[in-house]
């Protein structure tokens, strides 16, 4: 944005002298330029190799694989934003496109991004002419799977629900669709958005981990990576390499934290629409550096300017052709054609996916994914409420104490965004040491993770409560169940819903590459739908991979439909006082 | 250019109508016929939902009107055009962008040189008093500056008719004494570059003070019940005669046209078409008590009630008229008088009231009256809100419908005639 309030407001304009400052901004921007550049050559290096390179468990190889690994992470971002702003718009300009793109966004949220990743491979693989590229593709696709349907849904909603008057407002002012986008849809998205990001970027290190060494079958693929390095750590039993690379990933996802989304957050605090000022208003140490720093500033009013001019240009592509007047066909009769195209296509692939099923499968493999599918039901529904009775009282707890939750509430949020598969290995460990069932003690890993969504909610939730309610409650000594009961579990439900539905998804997600797991050559197998997927995924039998995540995302959406989303509807209704 | 005594824009017979949910057109605004000259302020006044913000949109070319024309400069207006400029209501400031940036969005698309906007943005600004605050965003001014960064936006693009839609009901009294203030002054003294205002308002006075020429709007559906030149000089004195009787003359075309409104209902559909107002039953008990003391003694004139209450037309118009309805009182040539009922509720302790408003519920609200006779008639003794929605839906539009619903469960509750669980939406009788 620009910077001309000195010079306008008749204030006097100095040049500030050179401080620390500039010296630390300059470091900064160098070093930040020289790694994405390094980053981005080796990435691109396979494609003349034509060579895996092998991976290598020293700990000085580390910080060139969280390079790497991080690179991924950016690559799929890029993306995810390029996907967000056309699918999003598109689906909220268009009624006929809305039909089809929200529903199938809406499914796409919750197929398992892992369960898919070996058609991705393979179809990338295939595209490229090198493998190693096509995997670093398919990862980075997977990334891209696990932000870009949340940043698509965040937008569409935001761009549904644009105020009225600010509406009105570019309307008569006569603002072109390219105005229109830049000055009032993308900022009014972008809190939403940036906040979205960061959330679906927390599940993004979990799948980058988890792609970066894959085996399809006959195709086995390691990728310079955090995630290599650890495969690699467990192949060999070394579980000093897997500290390691646990302690690298916790520096590679604070630097990433303080040095974007700190200051991102910080930066999309002035697009927030309410007019009140803000309670906490969000501080990045980068943006204070920014804005204090008189070079950092010359060159961002630069950039500014520039994105300022691109966002006044008109850029009205409709008065070059002029609207197709004349021949319109009438709005029903297009509405019947675009239902039975959508229709027609929708049966086609219905009935080829009859056929392929029909060749490939038996009723007895259906009964098989489905009854592992009801063990890892049962695992969720059981480790949901163990974390809902460990979290919410803690949460409540850590809350209704501002000072706690400043401290606690961002390490609930780095906890959530640390990749909990880098643990699996420490846990596979103790479990092959003392002898225990891995059918019960594999399934703490899936939630292992996603458990920290119900903490940090909970303590959003509490701590937003609102003081007279409080006050109310203990001026009319309201204490023990009652308490609970009709004072703080009605003020925090919202927010727990919000956080078990997350949670739930990440442990469906998770199960595939919790319920197998194996430590060097011992294979545990933990069963349930996840540890079939992944079986079916290592011995590269497709049309049981297919099933395998049919029958997940009908479990997963059918929760959704038949119990969050009630619950969340109850509990907006109720936490309602007009 | 035209010259200062044709119309820069006329509206002919313009109608709108929105769907109601059995499909059939609600009427809103029916045979409006306004145009505006060169030159003058026009004020539109009328209740709120009477359709006055939708008439401005459609002059703005925000909406098109169901049938009628709207021609702009002798040409029909189907969308927004250049050289009509828009005030609104919440100010419609984008927050992201500073008070600077937000001027000169307004002149994105005119498509200027990048220093003739900066110019043009910059005298806007110097204009309305906003120097200084140039790179300040929205949320750090106070109400009235951000409306006057509203004003900066409009008149920055040079309009040939400013549209301003209510723009001072959402400040407080000083603030917005303020800005009408200084708002006139610059525009008596031609420093203002446009050439003509419209302005939607619901208070009666800022009309007066303000326009040249009003327009009042009946409701349900809007008409034009009145066209009261102003000519006094500016700038005007409240406190003068003249302005007295024409405040007097606005009030009493707004009562008649309610009353007649009020009666013709009564008349259609059994008086289930008729919409209830948004009264509470303590503001009607608290202005029955006002009323009923001194000074008053049982008669006030509304304009008087208005200024004594601090309350605008659109606050004491439902309560006037929810008494009137329930025959507490009677609303009359801008005088709101007490029944004897009323006076006799005034004296009431809390028991006796809410018997009598039973009674004059069953009376004379007949949605009330229908309720409690479909809750004795039906087995169990429940109805589902539903069933009386769609019943509303037939005559009223959703809002309305909704409004109406829920004052006469805000009133029955209260008279006790029946009870209504809103988790399970449905109306039951008492004590069964």
């Amino acid at each position: 944005m620009e910077h001309h309030a000195e010079v306008l407001s008749g204030g006097v304009w100095r040049q500030r002298p050179a401080t620390w400052r500039d010296l630390v901004a300059l470091v900064l921007i160098v070093a930040i330029i020289l790694l994405i550049g390094s980053g981005a050559s080796q990435m691109l290096a396979p494609l003349a190799a034509g060579q895996q390179p092998e991976i290598s468990l020293a700990p000085s190889a580390l910080p060139n694989y969280a390079l790497r690994t991080t690179m991924r992470m950016l690559a799929a971002l890029v993306a995810s934003f390029i996907f967000t702003f056309t699918y999003g718009t598109l689906a909220a300009k268009s009624r006929r496109a809305e039909m089809v793109l929200v529903p199938l966004l809406d499914v796409l949220q919750s197929v398992p991004v892992l369960g898919y990743l070996s058609f991705t491979v393979v179809f990338f693989v295939s595209l490229s002419p090198n493998r190693a590229l096509g995997v670093e593709l398919a990862a980075i696709f997977a990334i891209f799977t696990s932000q870009a349907w949340n940043m698509a849904f965040s937008f569409f909603q935001a761009l549904r629900t644009i105020p009225y008057d600010l509406d009105e407002a570019s309307r008569s002012f006569r603002f072109s669709g390219w105005q229109r986008f830049w000055r009032l849809e993308v900022p009014f998205a972008m809190p939403g958005l940036i906040w979205n990001t960061m959330m679906s970027m927390s599940g993004g290190w979990f799948f980058v981990v988890a792609s970066e060494a894959i085996s399809v079958g006959k195709l086995q693929v390691a990728l310079p990576g955090i995630g290599s390095y650890v495969a690699r750590a467990i192949a060999e039993r070394d579980l000093a390499a897997v500290g390691w690379a646990i302690a690298a990933m916790t520096v590679t996802i604070f630097i990433y934290d303080q040095l974007l989304f700190r200051p991102l957050v910080a930066w999309a605090d002035k697009f927030r629409y309410e007019q009140t000022a803000a309670m906490v208003v969000p501080k990045s140490w980068i943006v204070d550096l920014y804005r204090r720093t008189s070079l950092l500033r010359m060159v961002g009013g630069a950039v500014g300017a520039t994105t300022q001019a691109v966002a006044r240009a008109r850029l009205s592509f409709r008065s070059v052709g002029g609207p197709l007047k004349g021949w319109k066909l009438p709005s029903g009769l297009l509405d019947v054609a675009w239902y039975g195209l959508v229709l027609l296509i929708i049966a086609d692939i219905g009935w080829n996916l009859l056929q392929f099923a029909g060749a490939e499968l038996s009723w007895t493999d259906l009964f098989d994914a489905i009854s592992n599918g009801g063990l890892t039901l049962l695992r969720v529904a059981i480790l949901i409420v163990i974390a809902t009775a460990i979290w919410v009282p803690i949460g409540v707890a850590v809350g209704l104490r501002p000072v706690w939750a400043e401290k606690v509430q961002p390490v609930a949020q780095f906890l959530a965004a640390f990749p909990a598969n880098l643990l699996f290995p420490i846990a596979v460990y103790l479990i092959v040491r003392f002898q225990v069932s891995p059918t019960i003690w594999l399934s703490p890993l899936m939630i292992l993770g996603t458990q920290w969504y119900i903490l940090f909610n909970v303590i959003a939730g509490a701590s937003a409560f609102p003081t007279d309610f409080k006050e109310a409650a203990a001026t009319f000594r309201i204490r023990g169940w009652r308490w609970w009961r009709d004072v703080m579990l009605p003020g925090i439900f919202p927010y727990y819903v919000t956080g078990a539905i997350t949670a739930s998804g990440g442990a469906w997600n998770a199960s595939i590459v919790s319920e197998a797991v194996s430590w060097g050559p011992t294979k545990l197998n933990g069963s349930g739908l996840g540890a079939y997927i992944a079986q079916m995924t290592e011995a590269g039998d497709y049309p049981r991979i297919a099933l395998g995540i049919a029958v997940m995302s009908v479990l997963v959406v059918g929760t959704n439909r038949l119990l969050w989303r009630p619950l969340y509807a109850y509990a907006e209704r109720r936490a309602r006082l007009d | 250019m035209t010259d200062d005594k044709s119309a820069i824009i006329d509206l002919r017979k313009v109608c709108m109508a929105f769907p109601k949910r059995s499909g059939e057109p609600l009427l809103v605004l029916d045979d409006i016929n306004v145009s505006i000259r060169a030159g003058e302020i026009l004020g539109l006044l009328g209740r709120s939902g009477s359709g006055k913000s939708t008439l401005l949109r459609i002059a703005a070319g925000l909406i098109r009107p169901t049938s009628g024309a709207v021609l702009y400069r002798g040409v029909p207006l189907t969308e927004p055009a250049e050289g009509i400029a828009v005030v609104f209501q919440t100010f419609a400031l984008f927050p992201w962008l500073t008070v600077l940036q937000n001027v000169e969005a307004g002149l994105d698309a005119l498509g200027l040189p990048r220093e003739e906007a900066r110019q043009r943005a910059q005298d806007a600004i110097d204009l309305i008093g906003l120097d200084g605050f140039q790179s300040a965003y929205p949320r750090e001014l106070s109400g009235g500056m951000r409306q006057r960064v509203g004003f900066a936006r409009a008149t920055a693009t040079r309009p040939d008719l400013l549209l301003m839609d209510e723009p001072f009901s959402a400040l407080d009294v000083l603030t917005a004494e303020t800005l009408r203030t200084d708002f006139l002054d610059l525009w008596v003294e031609h420093q203002l570059p446009t050439k003509s205002v419209l302005m939607v308002t619901h208070n009666i006075e800022e009309a007066v003070l303000m326009c040249d020429r009003l327009v009042v709007l009946s409701s349900n559906p809007a008409r034009i019940a009145a066209e009261i030149p102003v000519t006094l000089p500016h700038p005007r004195n409240r406190l003068e005669e003249e302005f007295g009787n024409i405040v007097d003359n606005v009030y009493s075309v707004l009562t008649a046209r309610t009353i007649s409104s009020l009666g013709a209902f009564k008349k259609t559909h059994e008086g289930l078409a008729q919409p209830l107002p948004p009264a509470s039953v303590n503001r009607m008990s608290g202005l029955i008590e006002i009323l009923a003391a001194p000074p008053y003694s049982g008669r006030a004139e509304l304009d008087t009630l208005a200024s004594s209450l601090a309350l605008e037309i659109n606050d004491l118009f439902p309560i006037a008229e929810g008494l009137h309805i329930l025959e507490f009182a009677e609303l009359k040539d801008g005088a709101l008088k007490l029944t004897t009922a009323g006076i006799v509720f005034a004296r009431s302790n809390t028991d006796e009231r809410k018997r009598l408003f039973r009674e004059h519920l069953l009376q004379f609200v007949p949605l009330t009256a229908h309720i409690f006779r479909i809750l004795q008639e039906r087995e169990g003794h429940r109805a589902p809100r539903t069933r009386f929605e769609v019943e509303l839906e037939d005559h009223l539009n959703h809002d309305d419908a909704e409004r109406t619903l829920r004052a006469a469960t805000a009133w029955g509750r209260y008279a006790e005639l029946f009870a209504y669980d809103d988790k399970a939406r449905a109306f039951s009788t008492i004590g069964t």
